[in-house]
Formats: structure tokens, sequence, C-alpha cells
């Protein structure tokens, strides 16, 4: 189980906190523009990384808080924690 | 065979206190301080169970946690039966009962003993070839397998004991009291870490403690001497906790651990009582340091599995520790110097050692020597090319062994025996080390798998980190510790050690017998009996990858996890293969480490404490009031009302018929509400709803349903401006916590310049929901002066009012269709209010009524209810509600969605009303529709989804989904059920005032 610090609260078990899936996908901000493939792009498409991946995370049974996080989904080291809005770290 | 086998009193066994136990129905006799194996070798029984699949005679083998044998049911017929027990781990207490397991009738008389004579029969992959064909005999083979097969018996009532969890932080957490978890734990408590140090056994000190070994010295002591020196010592170290009995069962990421604490499994039955049994100890420690010791290996040799054969270390602990010996001719087989100190410890306290066979072609070490001048032979170069005796052994037959080790030439010599030590070697205890996602690598020069890395937050220490003497031991623990902790100074820079060990070793992973190995049996995991045979046939039959020839031979896959035999599976897979042992890798080892038992995994989450329930403030009055409950999501919600002996049938007609003809009043409580405030709330509604909210004013009260992105229906529910930037959001009962968590989503991540606050305010609030043609009157008697005109107070719209000092929130909204009104108070008024209600309601017949007449009563009228008419795969368009989809707003979510090609199809499921030719028959919800009858296969076009008779139409109702529905009014459909196909006809889902008149009744 991980520990994971929440920008906001600091070191909390992984139980206090739930997935969100890949980071980093913004919403279209007009939709009607998109073509089918172009929504089912957005809708649809997520990347399923061995490595480093770029993830949101919600402090769900704590602040609420959404953030984003990077982690090597191949040894679960969490490299990375940052706040909603913020640039991700150089690679 | 009454024999005592007791040698000589041991220190850590209470000859005084004499402690009576029953093994299969015989009671025998032992000491505080024995373990059920201990006591049992002390009389002389070795036979304790029968193996897996030929159901061979075994016996204890072991002294610990890796005990592939000697496999008990605790306590049967109790409730408090435990079976899959190793013998060895169980501290016998008065009274205490055990049975062996894996064999029918009897451990002396077992009819599976016949699969030991069939063997030829029953090679690796047997179960799979051969009862897999033909797959309608599975069901009788089942029952044979399963009626034969060792797998103990759960106890058939409840289990009286408690269970608790804990949560540990501490700095420092050490696994395993040998040397080198005490040195570890006292040196990193002394340097002010909070440190926590378990371990498995009762006593602390490892193999170490029993160490009497004359060549080795610690500070001139020997090292039982001295580690007792030093384990008395922790008592007085602040910052340093110590459980014993406790078992580390798993090691997950960021040094998150698992154990199992063992409180009374040692007491007598009447100690056990009103005491927690077992905890589970949840461990986050910033470092770890792991001192599990080492597992001696056996040696793979024809027939190396009858009663009597032991590993080589087991003899020894029980006679030190124990005073237990386990033979009276002993004979040791070793390819390394460690058999011979067992040895030595016999001579020592005079119990008989026939002789020992050593397949290395000499050793000059002092402990050799001294076995020599003890006048004990020594065999060198020999190997055990097979054993005797059935149910104990009684012989054994040696041959020289070829210099390369592949076969034997001379002459047999055979030597009586009744005890048997192996001595293979030993292998780290990496399991632990593993299951944190940490690597192995192979040690050439060592034949065993090593960490291959210390990281900050973890190190291995002692015998699991590969150092096996004790000056590299405390040599190397000392530098680890300086680095990992960071500490300058340390108790061990100044310990002097002289030792005589030898590391000298021959590793041969099977050994050769003058039989081809065809007609040999050497076991390799002895719990599931693969033999050696087995894993060179799966690798001739084509398994290369070490995880499938583990599992078609089921070598490792006992309860076991195969402790004993793995490194010698892996090896003979190399040898054969030829393939380095490095590159095959090993098996991944899973958790538990050792089995855990239910109770310990659940906790104290166990009866009404199993999962969460929440209820409403009125709880108390639906229980007085009789009322029947069903679960929703979390909630406990009143379901129907019955009187006088009625059916829920019969309730439920008579509440639904009560409420349309004079005043019905629902516990609404359950809803999900949320609270949004701020300058943009409005702006965010309109994102997050089809409809449009800029211009609903303030008072009003709106439907709304939300989507997904992928436009799909994810909940509906009506909200009210209650003012200019403030409104509340009523949720689906299920979907509220999910539906606050998805605009929490939006609102930070997607909009977070929107100034809007959500709140959950679910609990806060208690809402009765009167309706019917009299709920105005009753409402006019609670409350006289509020104007309860439609000019004043139309449908969909709000009031805040007063009842007596009471504040309160009135709705006048309907989910039935009739005039009603939706009543919410702070929750602490909540059943007042409803006692209120019910009184002004008496002269009008008020009838409580429960979610069942709730769902009738809106069926009747065609609401949906999400969940139950959706699937998550309704647009509002299927649902025929187009008209609350606004095309006048640029977006909301899941707006794109419903102009996909897909979602605009005209053959989706749609949602339509179905009424039954015959209007007595009322359908089975999840029933399938069909519109053919003599096709096959035949098209399955949808499903009903909610299904009624209703006694205020006075006929039966449906709602469906099916395929193109929206095209097919007034269609003949089929729902075909098991023994009559049934006649329906595709209707309007509004079935009860179409033209919404009694909403002003
Ligand atoms: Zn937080």
């Amino acid at each position: 189980m991980f520990l994971i610090n929440c920008p906001y609260c600091g070191e909390r078990d992984q139980q206090e906190f739930k997935a969100g899936g890949e980071a980093h996908i913004e919403r279209p901000k007009q939709p009607t523009e998109l073509s089918d493939d172009e929504w089912a792009e957005y809708l649809f498409m997520r990347k399923n990384i061995k490595g480093v991946q770029f993830e949101r995370w919600n402090h769900a049974h704590g602040c609420r808080k959404w953030f984003n996080m990077v982690r090597d989904t191949s040894n679960d080291e969490i490299k990375a924690i940052y706040k909603m809005g913020e640039k991700p770290p150089a690679q | 065979m009454t024999k005592s086998l007791r040698v000589k009193s041991s220190e850590y066994i209470d000859e005084t206190n004499r402690i009576s136990f029953k093994f299969n129905g015989k009671t025998y006799h032992g000491f505080k301080g024995d373990t059920l194996a201990s006591a049992l070798l002390a009389n002389n029984v070795h036979l304790v169970g029968r193996s897996f699949k030929y159901h061979r005679p075994r016996g204890i083998m072991t002294s610990g946690s890796e005990e592939p044998n000697a496999i008990v049911q605790v306590n049967p017929g109790t409730n408090r039966t435990e079976p899959n027990v190793r013998a060895t781990e169980v501290e016998i207490y008065e009274g205490l009962e055990a049975t062996s397991q894996n064999c029918w009738p009897s451990v002396e008389f077992d009819i599976g003993g016949i699969n030991n004579f069939l063997s030829p029969f029953f090679p690796a992959g047997f179960y799979y070839k051969t009862f897999m064909w033909p797959a309608s005999f599975w069901e009788k083979y089942e029952f044979f397998i399963r009626h034969s097969a060792g797998l103990g018996k759960s106890p058939t009532s409840n289990d009286p004991d408690i269970y608790d969890h804990r949560n540990i932080h501490c700095d420092v957490l050490v696994v395993g009291a040998g040397i080198s978890g005490i040195l570890a734990a006292k040196n990193a408590a002394k340097n002010n870490f909070k440190t926590l140090l378990v371990d498995e056994k009762n006593e602390l000190g490892g193999s170490t403690i029993f160490e009497n070994n004359e060549f080795n010295k610690i500070d001139n002591k020997t090292p039982s001497e001295w580690l007792k020196k030093e384990i008395e010592e922790l008592k007085n170290i602040k910052n340093l906790e110590i459980k014993t009995r406790t078992s580390v069962a798993a090691y997950h990421q960021y040094n998150y651990l698992l154990a199992r604490e063992n409180l009374t499994d040692h007491l007598e039955a009447k100690d056990k009582t009103n005491k927690i049994r077992q905890r589970l100890l949840k461990i986050r420690a910033k470092k770890v340091i792991l001192a599990t010791g080492a597992l001696e290996r056996p040696l793979i040799f024809n027939n190396n599995d009858r009663p009597g054969i032991m590993l080589s270390s087991a003899i020894k602990k029980y006679s030190e520790f124990y005073g237990v010996a386990c033979g009276s001719k002993n004979v040791f087989f070793t390819n390394n110097d460690s058999a011979y100190e067992s040895a030595l410890s016999l001579y020592n306290k005079g119990i008989n050692v026939e002789a020992i066979i050593d397949i290395r072609e000499e050793s000059e070490s002092k402990i050799v020597k001294k076995v020599k001048e003890a006048g004990i032979k020594v065999y060198w170069s020999h190997t055990i090319v097979d054993t005797a005796g059935y149910k104990r052994l009684n012989g054994i037959s040696i041959m020289k062994l070829s210099n390369d080790g592949t076969s034997v030439t001379g002459s047999k010599i055979s030597i009586s025996c009744d005890c048997l030590g192996v001595a293979g070697g030993w292998t780290p205890a990496v399991h632990l080390y593993t299951q944190s996602g940490s690597k192995l690598k192979f040690d050439e020069e060592k034949q065993i798998f090593l960490p291959n890395q210390n990281t900050s937050g973890q190190i291995s220490v002692g015998s699991c980190g590969g150092d096996f003497k004790i000056d590299e031991i405390i040599k190397n623990l000392n530098q680890k510790l300086k680095d990992n902790l960071n500490i300058k100074e340390t108790d061990l820079d100044n310990i002097k050690v002289e030792i005589d060990q030898e590391n000298s070793k021959r590793n041969i992973w099977l050994l050769p017998s003058d039989k081809p190995l065809g007609k040999t049996k050497p076991f390799v995991d002895y719990q599931n009996d693969a033999t050696a045979k087995d894993i060179k046939l799966a690798l001739r039959e084509g398994f290369r990858s070490i995880e499938h020839v583990k599992r078609y031979t089921t070598t490792g896959m006992g309860t076991d996890q195969g402790k004993l035999g793995n490194m010698h599976a892996l090896g003979i897979i190399a040898d054969t293969a030829g393939v380095k042992m490095g590159e095959l890798g090993t098996t991944t080892f899973r958790p538990p480490y050792t089995p855990l038992t239910f109770g310990t995994i659940v906790g104290r989450n166990v009866g009404k404490f199993f999962d969460i329930f929440r209820r409403t403030p009125i709880n108390e009055w639906h229980v007085e009031n009789k009322a029947e409950f069903e679960n929703v999501g979390q909630w406990k919600r009143a379901w129907y009302y019955p009187i006088n002996g009625e059916t829920m049938h019969q309730a439920v007609q008579r509440e639904s018929k009560a409420a349309r003809e004079s005043a019905g009043i629902l516990d609404a409580s359950t809803l999900g509400k949320i609270d949004i405030q701020g300058s943009d709330a409005s702006e965010f509604l309109n994102r997050v709803y089809t409809n449009a909210w800029s211009k609903l004013a303030v008072g009003k009260c709106r439907y709304g349903l939300m989507l997904n992105e992928d436009g799909m229906v994810y909940d509906d529910g009506v909200t009210t401006r209650l003012g200019e930037n403030h409104y509340i959001m009523t949720t689906t009962t299920g979907g509220a916590a999910n539906v606050l968590g998805k605009l929490e989503d939006y609102l930070q991540t997607e909009w977070p310049e929107l100034d809007v606050y959500l709140t959950s305010v679910t609990d806060h609030y208690a809402t009765a929901s009167l309706c019917g043609p009299n709920s105005k009157k009753i409402l006019k008697k609670i409350i006289p002066d509020l104007d309860l005109s439609d000019e004043n107070f139309p449908h969909m719209s709000f009031k805040e009012v007063h009842i007596g000092n009471i504040q309160c929130r009135i709705m006048r909204i309907s989910f039935t269709g009739e005039h009603s009104y939706e009543i919410n108070v702070q929750a602490s008024y909540g059943k007042d209010l409803w006692e209120k209600c019910i009184e002004a309601g008496k002269e009008f017949n008020i009838t409580p009524y429960g979610t069942e007449t709730m769902h009738l009563l809106r069926a009747e009228k065609g609401f949906i209810i999400v969940g139950q008419d959706t699937d998550g795969t309704m647009t509002p368009i299927d649902l025929q509600m187009d008209w609350i989809v606004s095309k006048k707003k640029y977006d909301f979510i899941g707006k794109r969605s419903l102009y996909r090609s897909d979602t605009m199809r005209e053959d989706r499921k749609q949602l339509v009303g179905l009424l039954t030719d015959d209007p007595n028959i009322v359908l089975e919800e999840g029933a399938q529709i069909v519109s053919e009858l003599n096709q096959s296969p035949v098209e399955m076009l949808g499903h009903v989804t909610s299904s009624y008779f209703s006694p205020n139409l006075k006929k039966s109702i449906a709602l469906a989904v099916v395929r193109g529905g929206k095209d097919m009014m007034g269609k003949k459909l089929f729902v075909p059920m098991e023994n009559k196909n049934i006649n329906v006809t595709v209707a309007n889902p509004v079935f009860y005032d179409q033209k919404n008149e009694r909403l002003n009744a």
C-alpha cells in the first residue's frame, strides 16, 4: 500500500485516496467542433504504460482535493506529486 | 511405543508442568514449552499425516513454519477448530486435541494409500489430463477427489473469538529475533529510533540461542550464553517494543507490512474466553531490517520422505531446545558441516549416532575431526540410494558416488536406523524481501538466491542476507547498521569472535540411485507429492518457464508454498534444461508467508460492523410501526408497513391506493443533498445538467438529468434555487457520494475558474414527503399561516417557513404525480416533524408508505429510477426524455456524445411501457423480450426494467427497454418464460394521469 504525500495534508495511507486515471487530458473547450474520432480520442483513449506514468489522484477520504502524481508503474515508485494546474516536472 | 525420548532437561521445557493432550484420539503427555511436534516426538510418534496425492505416510520434518508434512486439524468438532495448522507451531496446553489430515479412515490405515501403488499412473499433470475428460464426468471425479483430499475441515459454527487490528508507525521494524535481529533492534533503539522487533516464535534468540558448539565463541562465551545476556539487556532499552508469536505475513510497497500477533492460541480453552485471539498489526515503518534467517534444505534422493527423515537442524533443535531425541539410532546425510554440529549435539547428550553419510570427498574442519574422535563413522563420497520402512524409517542403503556425482558405483551398504537427519545447506529466507518488490541475484559460489540490493528503507542482515558464519554476520551487520541508520558507533565494534566453521559444500540437486529415475521416488515438494521425475517430465513435455512448471507439477503450491523444495526444483530444471539458475529466476513468493485466519483479516468488522449502515433520523418510528426494511446503498430504508399480517403485495396495494386517494407519507431523508454556493453556481449547473438553469427564479425548483461525458444518464434529482448564488441539489440515494465526487472533479480540474463551493448536507436534513389529494389540508393544519394557494405556492416552488421554532424548507415537488410536499427540517427534528404530520393526517387516513410503494407510484407515472431503468447505456434520448436536453446550451457534460454516430442510432434500446394482454399477469423484472416465437436463435430485443400490479389502474404495468421501441407503439411482442409465453403490447410509459392534472388536485 502506497504512502502518498497529499500536497495539502501530507503523507497518508493509500486507502484514503482514489486513483483517477491518466493526467493532463484536458477537456476540449469546444467539443461541438470536434469530429467523432477526435472526441473519441479524448473520451476513450488512455495510455497504460509500464514505466513512468502521469496520473490523477484524489484525496477522497481526506481533503477531497485532486492532484497529479508521477509514478513508475513497474515498481510503484512515486517520483513526484504536484497540484492541479501546475506544470509536470521535467523528465 | 510409550517409551519417552525425553533426554535431558532443557531450560525451555518446564518438567514440573505436565500437560495432557490428544492426538488422533489417543492421550499423550508433554510439558509446558513443548510444541505439538516436540511432544509427539518425545512420545516416539513420527507418523502424523498422509501425503496429498499418493497418501504416503509422512512424519514431522522440521521444527518451524516451513513444515510441509505435520499439518493437523486443531480441536476438531469444536467451534474453535482450525485446519492446516503446522504441528511445529502449536504450543501445547491442557486439553488440546489434534488430528491428522488427509487420511481416511485413519493415519495408520489409509484407503488412499492405494494411490501409492498406482503411482506410475499419477504423473505430473495427471489431474489435468485425466479428470478434465469427458467433461460430463467431472462431477463424479470431483466427489472422490474432494472426499480424499487433505484440506481439513472448516468450522461449522460461529467463531467465538475476538480479533483485532492495530496500526503501528515506527522508525525501524526488525523482522526476526535471531542473533542478527536482536543486535539490530538493540542498536537501533539505543540510537533513539522507535523500534519494533517481531518474531514468530514464543522465545527470542532464533537458532543461536541453543548454539553450544564449543568451536564458536563470542567474547569467550558460547554463542548461546552470550546471546542470553544480550536478550536480558533488551528489557532495559527504551524505544523498543518486542512482539513474540508474531509472524509477518505480507510486505507491501512503502514499507507497509502486515503481521499476525497470536495472543491466546497457546492458552487452555478456559483462559481464551473474552480475550483477543489474534491481532493484525498494520505496520508502516520508515526502515525495515529483515533478519528472517535461513531455512535448511533437504536433499533429494530416492524415498526421502519416510517418517523419521527430518532436517538435521530440526533434530538439533529438538534435542537442544526441547530435550527430545528424535530417534535412538540416528544417521545424518549431508553435503556440508551443519550435520556434524547436529551429530555432536546428540553425542554430547548421550544419544546414539550411527553414522554420517557425506557426499563430499572430505572436510578437515575441527568439528569434523571432533565427530571422528567421538567414534562416529563417516562415509565420504557416499549417497543414500534407498530407504526402508513404511510407517517409520528402519534403514537406509548407501553407495559410493561417482566423481561427477551423476551415478553410483560399488556395492550397497545397508545401515539400520530409525531417524535420518538431512542437511542440504541453507537457503536464505528471502520471501518477505521479494514480496516488497525487490529483486534477487543468484550467488554461483554459494548456490543461493540473495537480496540484490539494500535500499535506504530496507536492509537484509544475517543469514537471510547471505552471511552464515557468526563473524561475518556481526561484521556485516555492524557496517549495514551504521550505513543505513547513519550512526557512528555500535555495540558491535568491540565484539571478539572466534570461529571454526567451514563453508565447504558439494551441491547436487538430485542425488542418483542405483535404480533408474523412473523407478525411484525422490520427493521435491513433500506436501504436494511432486518428485524430481515429475519436474523432468514437465520439461520433456515442453514446459520451460519456471512458473509453468510450478503449476503443471504443483511444486511449491501447497500451504507451505514449497519453502523446503523450491530451490531443488529450480536446480533440477536448470540442470536438465542446461541453463544457469540465475537466468531461470524464481517463482513469485506471494503473501501471506504463513496462512492467516479469516478472523485476523476481518478483525472487528464482523456482524453489525461488517459493513457501514446508515439510518434516517425517523428510523425509530419505522421500527416502532413494524416496517420491513430494505438496503439501499448503505441505508436501511422502510420498505413497506404490513398491518394485520399482510403480505408485501397486500401492503403495497393498500399503501398505493391510500396515497392516491387521500394521503401518504414517505421518509425521503436518504436522498443525497448537496449545498451549492458561489457567484458561478448557476453557470456550474448549466454545465453539469442537460437543461438550462440561469433563468430559474429564486424560490423555484427544477428537475435535472446528469450525464456522464459519454452521454449516458448518470443521476437525476430536483435542484432548488434558495438564493441568487445558492442552490440545494438532490441526488439519488445510492448516487450521492459519487455525484459529489464527480462534481468536485470537474470543479477542481476542468473549471477551476468557477467560483463554486460544494458541501454534502445529506445527513443534515430529515425529509418527509407528504403526498396525495389531502396533503394540502394536512400541511395547512401544521402551518396555518402559510398560504398554500397555487398562486402563492405553485408546483415546483419552494418556501422557507417555521413550524413552531423549527425552521423548515418545503418544496412542492412530486415523484408520485400527486399534489405533494417535501418538508426538510434539521435532522434532529426529523422524527418530531414526522409525528406531527401523522397526527395532523389522522382524519385523512394518512398512510405511511415505503420504498416499494414509492417505486410503484412513480412507475404508474413513467418516472425512471436511475440504476433500475437505466444501466449506464441509456441516453436521455433513449429514455424518450428529449425535452430535458437543451438545444441552446453550447456545452454541458455529455453533450458532444449525444451526437456520436452510435448514440444517434435509431435502433438503440429505448424506454417504453409494456402492458400484458392478460392484465393480471405481472412480468418479471429482467425478463427478455422478443418479437418472434418460432425462430431459433431469436433476437433479444430488450428486457423488462420495472414491473408492478397497479391497484389504481387495476392492471399489470411495466417499463422496459426495447431495441427501436420508440417506433413500436401498439406493437405486439412476447416475453418468453420457462413455462409460458406472455403476450405484451408496447405502450406509452406514462400509464396514469397523462395530462398531469393530479399535481394540482
Ligand atoms: Zn489531502
